[in-house]
């Protein structure tokens, strides 16, 4: 049961990269891609009516690894207190951002924003890789069960770690690189004109950095977390996660020399999906690897009783049917490309 | 003030009370949405339609404003309450789970498609698609209150070998009867906020001569509804929340209404200083008798005070519980006499002539906000000490490694950032009144939305 929902709340992680990936991606590039007020509106466009929703899954995927590993999120929480206010300040700024943006048309009003915007949604993608990188290294739990890292202490991968040191700084730049690729990848299918072709180019360029840095963090990843490299001998069949990852990286190079905006975008969530389920497969059994690999904590000693999970399994499998069926209804109400119109709404007056 | 648990309260007293600013609102208005919607369709005036996308926008600016500020309240269980989150998390969970997996994709799916879909939907399609915002925003009221009925009236659960409290019943935890008539009370709350926002935006047309139409609508709408909303809060939800106080938390009951010592034929305090170093009234104004015949229906019943209770049990803000309490109750009663006498001049047809009445309904647009919270701060600080009535102490809640220097830093952060937002919200609010609902009045280029175009 625990297995399960381990690979459940995995599979809701991945979902939200995937979605509030391109946003946030957007987001990073949005001063860089768009520099009239008209191109801004159409990057603005491109994600208006679904980047809340994609926030949604944070909040839902949050939801469901607090009820079905309550004990991983007491002890995970508490210990990044201060990276995740951060996080919900940065996610504050953003909404804000995207939300007042177009209420007030000035000089000083629309630029404002923009900037909050590109800059919450860079150092969100930063911290998101961070927080990623925290949980594949490991923290200073001890027999408590609890643990607080400081912002950083000396940058290094000794017992008194910090959330940011080399590895994990390495990790946030390969996250903020991969959501510029996949940001740029969706702002290119979505748009037209100047700021399509800009993100077009902006997600090539970025493809490099990610192809270099995808190679070096999993070169480094392997050392700093030996569970990783035991996984992958146990159960070979887990290789098939990385192969994904090179093929849709490989895929996006491929698709965008064909001019193929959609399935390059496609061959992104194919390079996230498998870059993530790879770490989650290299972790497993633990939820959150310890410093001191005695006190880590597992899928067993992590989980809510049997009882609560089992339950949780028929009202989770409904919701998310009735949650794909909302995404694809949107999706499609909004599908291909923006136009910015100077209707307000959509509405005939 | 200092200690760490001190401080973890004040950061979770404050972002709440912010947030709930907003879904209170949200929640309410999509009622009275809805409410236009269907007018527009049974009477294909474009008035309407007009008026529910002027609604439309202010629903959003609070819906964003709302989102923004609820996150921080599922990441604190996990950051600020760690060892209740390891201790309940597998019951709590349940409800919070739900919430993001039922109601917040309907919800946010739907006002996206609401708010920027309108031509695409056609006209039923657009009441659909605000129906199912109604519904989504009604559905997480529910879990929400659900997760707090179960800390106020723990049911459905057993404890586990570890000790931890796991669910053992899930349905006992849904449809515990705490759960059912704090729902019934909170959201009859929020749709009174809603009614006297909209009631007071309208009555601010009527007595500034333009938009009347709009006016009319929106005092009428907020008067119809807001009138059945203020009765129901009284009895039969209000009445009932208080028996389950005074069945359930007993010295909790003694601690809103200031009673110190037991009686037979309590006094109900109307107005009065809880002095709890002396355990006594400053002051009181009391109807003899009356909190007898409230609680228990009968005139010379028993009512336990608080000095038949060990002091480690009694709330530990007294003062602050029982003025919540009573700023709650006053301020409900206003709510009936306002919105009673309203209705009554509405139906002889004098309301949009009465000055008077107009000016009323427009300054009470706060009074709900504030009767809002107070009621929370009652229900919240009439649980103490108890986390979980009963059965976890507040003071054994906290993060253990979290210290009160980095909960400072982000209380101060949150104020900070939330003095901002707060700016903000009533200068974009403001402006949109200010706007009003007929097209045309928009600078060129503002509000622009976005269509996709196929």
């Amino acid at each position: 049961m625990g297995t399960i929902w381990f690979w459940l709340v995995a599979i809701m992680i991945v979902v939200y990269v995937l979605l509030d990936g391109f946003d946030l991606g957007a987001g990073a590039i949005h001063l860089f891609v768009a520099k009239t007020d008209d191109e801004r509106r159409q990057v603005l466009a491109s994600i208006g009516p679904v980047w809340d929703g994609n926030e949604v899954w944070l909040i839902a995927a949050g939801g469901t690894l607090y009820f079905a590993f309550p004990v991983l999120y007491a002890s995970a929480f508490s210990g990044f207190y201060l990276p995740l206010m951060i996080v919900l300040w940065l996610l504050i700024l953003r909404g804000a951002s995207i939300e007042f943006r177009n209420h007030i048309k000035s000089a000083v009003w629309d630029p404002l924003w923009d900037f909050l915007f590109c800059a919450s949604s860079l150092l969100l993608a930063v911290f998101f890789g961070a927080a990623l990188g925290n949980v594949v290294r490991g923290v200073p739990l001890d027999a408590s069960g609890y643990f607080f890292e400081p912002l950083w202490t000396n940058f290094r991968l000794t017992e008194e770690t910090g959330i940011l040191d080399w590895y994990t700084i390495l990790v946030g730049v390969l996250a903020l690189l991969a959501l510029v690729m996949h940001g740029g990848l969706w702002v290119q299918m979505k748009t037209s004109g100047k700021v399509h072709e800009r993100a077009g180019r902006m997600a090539d360029r970025s493809w490099w950095g990610v192809l270099g840095l995808t190679a070096l963090v999993t070169g480094v990843t392997f050392r700093v977390q030996p569970q990783v490299k035991e996984n992958f001998t146990t159960w070979p069949w887990g290789l098939l996660f990385p192969l994904l990852a090179v093929a849709g990286l490989a895929g996006v190079a491929f698709e965008l020399r064909k001019k193929e905006e959609r399935k390059a975008f496609l061959a992104s969530c194919a390079y996230l999906t498998g870059m993530l389920i790879s770490v989650v497969f290299g972790v497993y059994p633990m939820v959150l690897p310890a410093r001191n690999p005695v006190y880590s904590l597992t899928v067993a000693t992590a989980k809510a009783g049997d009882y609560g999970l089992k339950v949780g399994l028929i009202w989770w499998v409904l919701g998310m049917i009735l949650a794909a069926g909302y995404f694809t209804f949107v999706y499609r109400s909004f599908k291909g490309k923006v136009v910015v119109d100077k209707d307000s709404h959509g509405y005939g007056d | 003030m200092g200690q760490a648990l001190d401080v973890h309260r004040l950061q979770f007293a404050f972002t709440i009370t912010f947030h709930y600013i907003f879904p209170q609102l949200t929640m309410g208005l999509a009622l009275l949405l809805v409410y236009l919607k269907t007018k527009a369709l049974r009477t294909g005036d474009e008035h309407y339609n007009r008026a529910a996308r002027f609604w439309a926008r202010i629903f959003g600016i609070n819906f964003a404003l709302g989102v923004v500020t609820g996150i921080p309240m599922e990441f604190q269980f996990g950051t600020n309450w760690a060892a209740f989150s390891k201790t309940a998390g597998g019951v709590i969970g349940q409800t919070l789970a739900m919430e993001g997996v039922f109601s917040f994709f309907l919800e946010s799916s739907f006002l996206g498609l609401f708010l920027f879909g309108e031509k695409k939907l056609g006209r039923i399609g657009h009441w659909v698609a605000g129906f199912l915002v109604f519904l989504g925003s009604w559905l997480s009221g529910y879990f929400i209150v659900a997760t707090d009925a179960w800390m106020q009236h723990p049911m459905g659960y057993r404890i586990g070998a570890n000790g931890a409290i796991e669910l053992s019943s899930f349905w006992d935890l849904l449809l515990n009867q705490w759960a059912l008539w704090q729902y019934a009370h909170t959201m009859l709350g929020a749709v009174q906020t809603g009614c006297f926002v909209m009631a007071g935006v309208g009555a601010f047309y009527l007595l500034t001569k333009r938009d009347e139409f709009y006016g009319r609508t929106f005092v009428r709408a907020g008067v119809l509804v807001g009138a059945i909303a203020a009765l129901l809060q009284l009895f039969p939800t209000g009445d009932i929340q208080g028996k389950l106080v005074a069945n359930n938390q007993q010295p909790t009951l003694a601690a809103m209404e200031g009673l110190f010592e037991s009686k037979e034929g309590a006094p109900l305090a109307i107005l009065g200083q809880p002095d709890v170093e002396k355990r006594k009234l400053d002051n009181p104004l009391e109807v003899p008798e009356m909190l007898s015949f409230l609680t228990y229906r009968k005139w010379r019943a028993h009512v336990k005070g608080l000095a038949d209770f060990p002091q480690a049990e009694w709330p530990d803000q007294i003062p602050l519980l029982y003025y919540s309490y009573h700023v709650m109750v006053g301020l409900g009663t206003i709510f009936i006499a306002v919105m009673v006498v309203s209705y009554f001049l509405l139906w002889r047809g004098k309301l949009f002539r009465s000055r008077g009445m107009l000016w009323t309904l427009m300054v009470c647009v706060p009074l709900p906000y504030i009767a809002n919270t107070a009621g929370w701060m009652t229900a919240e600080l009439g649980r103490q000490p108890w986390l979980i009535y009963g059965l976890m102490r507040t003071a054994n809640g906290i993060s253990p490694r979290v210290a009160a220097g980095n909960a400072w830093f982000t209380l101060i952060g949150f104020m900070g950032m939330y003095t901002v937002l707060g700016i903000l919200w009533l200068f974009l609010i403001y402006r949109e009144i200010e706007l009003g609902p007929e097209p045309g009045n928009r600078p060129a280029g503002e509000d622009t939305a976005v269509l996709a175009a196929d």
